[in-house]
């Protein structure tokens, strides 16, 4: 890999949010282990936005309803391994996270393969008011559930376990989120260099264009949505687990649009840009939700900033325009 | 026969561009479609691809018709289409609009490198960065890309530096001696009659005229062809 600006920048940015917690951790302060589990989780989840969002131009603002439903799989799954009772067709849960994951990313695929279909057949504001349909959907689906808890959540008594690992220890389980993120972040740049992802930015550039060339956009975007609220969904079920807790809001049109805001702040449709988003928003929480409850106010200013001074977001600032548009 | 184009109406809304266009092509054939401006020609492209698909008539490629197949479907039957005005994406990188395009065949990324060497010194140059020239090579690429059976090329070298012409026709030639069906509008026709097999005339959205280039008689070219 050439050492770009950029490239450089990320690897700051992953060693950041390695060093943030070993250095917590020594010094016996695990509150900032969990803030940067959040960074990390958070940043997986808008890494899957950033695949529909950033490469293949689809404005989701629907992406909390892969969220949430990978936080209720873990949710769930936990709460039956807990009681013992069988979830479905006599299938027992699991404590298991590994399982769970599985579980997490196929159910927010198969969600997300019902949502694109109809969805990607409407584009641009139609599109995004679809998916936020869909998404309040699910949310209300939640919240009128009573056997999970309804509108008061779910409570995950003991985190799920992972072969070999204490993942009650905070550094332990930052580790595997950690680990899972930069899998996803690869993943993501996997996807972005290969044929689908030429041909999926090739569709966002001009759709007439690749239907000549024998391509069907529809199909290809459906492949990307699919594939972005699996990578959401699986965030999903972390996020539930750092909790151990999940609740609707976790489904609600705030969480989607907090998605939207990350990659913003990071950089629309770089590598690391929903990481460099997700430190930025979580700092900012910390930082100013001590001093005012009113934060997001400020957050808001920033937005306004990035938006019409920083198209490229924070790494865009700092790295330079994008070799993608 | 490979592609039959038989008397086809098309419509843009309510006004009509094409009032019976009627010609076919052989496999391995070269055929020129002419005419002045907005006699139809690129309208019969759009309608071969089924950009616009004809009101009336039949389009049939490989002996399968073409009508109600969308775009990209009648492109997998084999069609490859040079759009005019130098259509890349223009954010992606040089190699990225010819992988994002690859199908199986005999044209690879190597192939194309080799007819544009160009294109190979530019791989990872975003297309929006390419001169006009490189930008129309890397649209035939692209088409080549397809693997297609019958390349349609629309003015292919209409607003490039004569030197640049010169590389686009002779690998117009090249592709041509290797045996692949072509069908291309061009203004040039100096450059055009010798590559082409067969002419095809259009006027008025109707085929007026067809056959070989040493009978289109300057008689004929004022007629049809002058402005």
């Amino acid at each position: 890999m050439i050492l770009t600006r950029e490239n450089l920048i990320n690897l700051i940015l992953a060693v950041a949010l390695l060093a943030i917690p070993l250095i917590a951790n020594a010094a016996g302060q695990p509150f900032y282990i969990t803030l940067a589990t959040r960074v990390a989780i958070l940043a997986l989840a808008a890494t899957g936005l950033n695949l529909a969002l950033g490469v293949g131009g689809l404005v989701s603002f629907g992406h909390a309803a892969f969220f949430g439903i990978g936080g209720y799989v873990a949710g769930i799954l936990a709460s039956h391994s807990f009681s013992g009772e069988p979830v479905l067709f006599g299938l027992s849960g699991t404590n298991q996270m590994w399982i769970i994951w599985l579980v997490a990313m196929a159910l927010a695929g198969f969600v997300g393969l019902a949502i694109g279909a109809i969805s990607l057949r409407t584009s641009g504001v139609y599109f995004i008011m679809i998916t936020l349909a869909f998404a309040q959907m699910v949310y209300y689906f939640a919240v009128s559930w009573p056997a999970y808890g309804g509108e008061d959540g779910l409570s995950i008594l003991v985190r799920n376990q992972f072969p070999g690992v204490m993942t009650m220890v905070p550094m332990n389980f930052f580790l595997i989120c950690y680990v899972i993120l930069l899998v996803g972040i690869a993943l993501f740049a996997v996807i972005r260099a290969s044929r689908f992802g030429a041909a999926l930015q090739a569709a966002r550039q001009n759709e007439v264009r690749v239907a000549t060339v024998g391509i069907q956009p529809y199909r290809i975007r459906l492949t990307g949505f699919v594939l972005s609220a699996m990578i959401t969904g699986l965030a999903g079920a972390l996020f539930a687990d750092l909790n151990r807790f999940v609740s609707p809001s976790m489904l609600s049109w705030h969480m989607s649009g907090e998605l939207i805001v990350l990659i913003i702040l990071g950089g629309t449709g770089r590598l690391f840009g929903p990481l460099a988003g997700a430190a930025l928003y979580v700092a900012f929480e910390y930082a100013l939700g001590g001093i005012t409850e009113r934060w997001q106010f400020f957050l808001g200013l920033i937005l306004l900033l990035v938006v019409l001074f920083a198209r490229g977001g924070l790494v865009g600032l700092l790295a330079g325009k994008a070799k993608h548009g | 026969m490979l592609l039959q184009v038989e008397n086809i109406a098309t419509f843009y809304g309510s006004s009509q561009a094409l009032f019976g266009v009627d010609f076919a092509m052989q496999e391995g054939e070269a055929v020129a479609l002419m005419g002045r401006n907005g006699m139809g020609k690129s309208t019969t492209i759009k309608s071969i691809c089924n950009l616009m698909p004809p009101h009336s008539g039949r389009i049939v490629f490989g002996g399968k018709p073409t009508d109600r197949q969308p775009p990209h479907k009648v492109a997998r039957l084999g069609i490859g289409l040079v759009p005019e005005g130098r259509r890349c994406f223009p954010n992606l990188t040089v190699h990225e609009n010819l992988v994002a395009a690859a199908r199986p065949g005999q044209w690879t990324l190597e192939r194309v490198n080799d007819l544009f060497p160009r294109l190979k010194e530019r791989h990872a140059q975003m297309a929006r960065s390419l001169s006009g020239g490189e930008q129309q090579m890397l649209a035939i690429g692209r088409a080549l890309m397809t693997n297609p059976r019958l390349l349609i090329l629309d003015e292919a070298t209409e607003g490039l530096a004569p030197v640049i012409r010169q590389d686009i026709w002779s690998a117009i030639r090249r592709l041509k001696d290797e045996g692949l069906s072509i069908l291309v509008v061009d203004k040039t026709l100096s450059e055009l009659l010798p590559v082409a097999d067969r002419c095809v005339i259009l006027e008025n959205g109707k085929s007026a005229w067809s056959g070989k280039p040493a009978d289109l008689t300057t008689e004929l070219q004022d007629r049809y062809l002058g402005v």
